[in-house]
């Protein structure tokens, strides 16, 4: 037993032991992190997909860049309680930060180039709980799956031509939105835009009984849409001149309607329009009463990450949430690091 | 009971190794949960989240233990740098085990994001909202996690070592297995 040759012996194998653990523990590690995984759809390749050769702009967020702040009150109905348990859908007025933006990732795109428009909103209420929202004026999404998401902005992107004629042959249904995109008449004013949820979420309400819904903020306002040629000849900041001036003029309001899937409608796939006469319930209205510049504005600082929901409302079978949530954390990292680039002016004093 | 304890004691052995389980259970949703997309990282991000505190909670507990019980002692005969790295790495352990859970409740509430613990329990903001006090606490949160799992190798590595090639009793006292104690006395 205590021969050296033996004990050398049993220290090699220790050593081996005590490797082969560390070494396996550090690998298992290693795995998760995806560092064996380079295919692996990071929320960093996705924000850089997002942004394009460019590179983005400091201090902003990475989509949705160019935006304006305002704040407002949701007004409850009461009606939205068969569908969910969320306080916010007690009869009462909640307080709503929210965001008026244009898709892409530079926050100088002259609006009348803004091919997407979107709005984002966090309504607070008593207890504590939140509901933020990232909606688009578009009636379906782009892709049906973060993955295909990503596969189309990588082919867009491709030096390779047929990059996105492989994409659409195999995605059809990326057409149907570049049509939308290019072809819907645009309005004058983010007051006149309907803006949808596009994906699904599940509420659940006091008995337990689920639904799954999408929702959409439809305008007061009376949409007024502009041809090319009116759209091409407004200043770039229109967009923002003419929400500053109407709220200045009088509050903004929105019918917040939840719209009911039934049973084997396209849940997950937010390509996929559900059938118009699905049930909907007007749930309250959102009143835009003040707006500031986002630099000074209540909304730089928030994530407008659609996975936050109050209890009574969680994510569904769709896969967005979830990506966008990460993409999202991931963009508001960087801004938030980058804060130098976007300071506040001082105009109105910090958080 | 005059007779010196060889081994910590069954409660700091139990919240040891069940603190092993939720730290590394945070470790790998945390590295993974920073760069996958996919929809089960929401749940993730939750579980770590309602570990974090638990963590949190069960830290304070076994420290209040260390402080009531103390460590049994080294052997006599280990080398000096051994002793050192063994008696300071308990002090950083012990640091990353309060700082991890209060870092991350902390950049949360620095970034106005809620805190949302399984059964919707919520927990209110402990920082106020700031980008400059965000990204300090968050890039904290994620350099002193890598140096949380390097530390739990090495200290792995460690306890074999004590076990297999030095064979003095250090790795018998936290053992798991709450018996043993006993029988040591």
């Amino acid at each position: 037993m205590q021969q050296p040759s033996e004990s050398s012996r049993s220290l090699l194998t220790s050593i081996a032991t005590i490797t082969a653990v560390v070494g396996v523990a550090a690998l298992a590690f290693a795995y998760t992190a995806g560092w064996f995984s380079p295919s692996r759809i990071t929320p960093a390749k996705m924000l850089t997909a997002l942004v394009g050769a460019k590179g983005p702009a400091l201090g902003h967020r990475r989509n949705h860049a160019r935006g304006i702040c305002f704040t407002g009150v949701f007004d409850g109905n009461g009606n939205g309680a068969e569908l969910s348990s969320a306080r916010v859908f007690q009869p009462g007025e909640y307080p709503v930060v929210g965001r008026f933006n244009v898709a892409g990732s530079d926050p100088k795109i002259p609006d009348p180039m803004a091919q997407v428009r979107g709005f984002s909103a966090r309504i607070s209420t008593p207890d504590g709980q939140e509901w933020r929202i990232a909606a688009i004026d578009a009636p379906v999404f782009a892709a049906p799956t973060p993955q295909d998401f990503y596969a189309f902005l990588s082919a867009s992107a491709s030096k390779d031509p047929a990059a996105f004629k492989r994409y659409s042959s195999a995605h059809p249904e990326i057409l149907t939105f570049i049509a939308w995109v290019k072809n819907h008449a645009r309005t004058e004013s983010w007051a006149e835009d309907r803006f949808n949820s596009l994906d699904s979420f599940v509420f659940i309400n006091a008995s337990g009984a689920k639904s799954v819904v999408r929702w959409s903020f439809l305008p007061a306002a009376k949409a007024v849409t502009l041809r090319p040629d009116e759209l091409a000849a407004l200043p770039p900041n229109f967009l923002e001149q003419d929400i500053v001036d109407r709220v200045a003029m009088e509050p903004q309001r929105w019918e917040l309607v939840v719209t009911v899937a039934n049973p084997g409608d396209p849940t997950a796939d937010p390509t996929k329009a559900w059938p118009a006469d699905r049930r909907t319930v007007d749930v309250g209205t959102l009143t835009v009463l003040e707006m500031e510049q986002e630099e000074d504005g209540p909304c730089r600082d928030i994530n407008y990450d659609p996975s936050v929901l109050p209890s009574g409302m969680s994510t569904s079978d769709d896969p967005f949430p979830a990506a966008r949530s990460a993409a999202y954390r991931f963009s508001y990292d960087r801004r938030m690091s980058e804060e130098a680039h976007y300071p506040r002016t001082g105009t109105r004093a910090e958080p | 009971m005059t007779t010196r304890r060889n081994g910590f004691t069954a409660s700091q052995r139990l919240l040891h190794w069940s603190m092993v389980v939720c730290i590394l259970a945070m470790i790998f949703i945390g590295v993974g949960m920073l760069t996958a997309i996919t929809p089960k990282n929401l749940i993730l991000i939750q579980i770590h989240k309602t570990l974090g505190i638990v963590g949190l909670a069960l830290a304070l507990i076994r420290l209040m233990l260390r402080l009531i019980y103390r460590a049994p002692p080294l052997p006599s005969d280990l080398p000096v740098l051994m002793r050192l790295a063994a008696e300071s790495s308990q002090y950083v352990f012990y640091l990353l085990m309060l700082g991890m859970p209060l870092l991350g409740w902390g950049m949360l509430s620095a970034s106005s994001h809620p805190v949302v613990l399984f059964s919707n329990v919520q927990l209110p903001p402990i920082l106020p909202v700031n980008p400059h006090l965000y990204t300090v606490l968050q890039r904290a949160h994620d350099c002193l996690g890598f140096l949380f799992f390097a530390l739990i190798l090495a200290h792995a590595a460690a306890l074999l070592f004590h076990k297999l090639v030095r064979n003095d009793g250090v790795f018998e006292t936290m053992a798991p297995g709450l018996s043993r104690d006993e029988s040591k006395r």
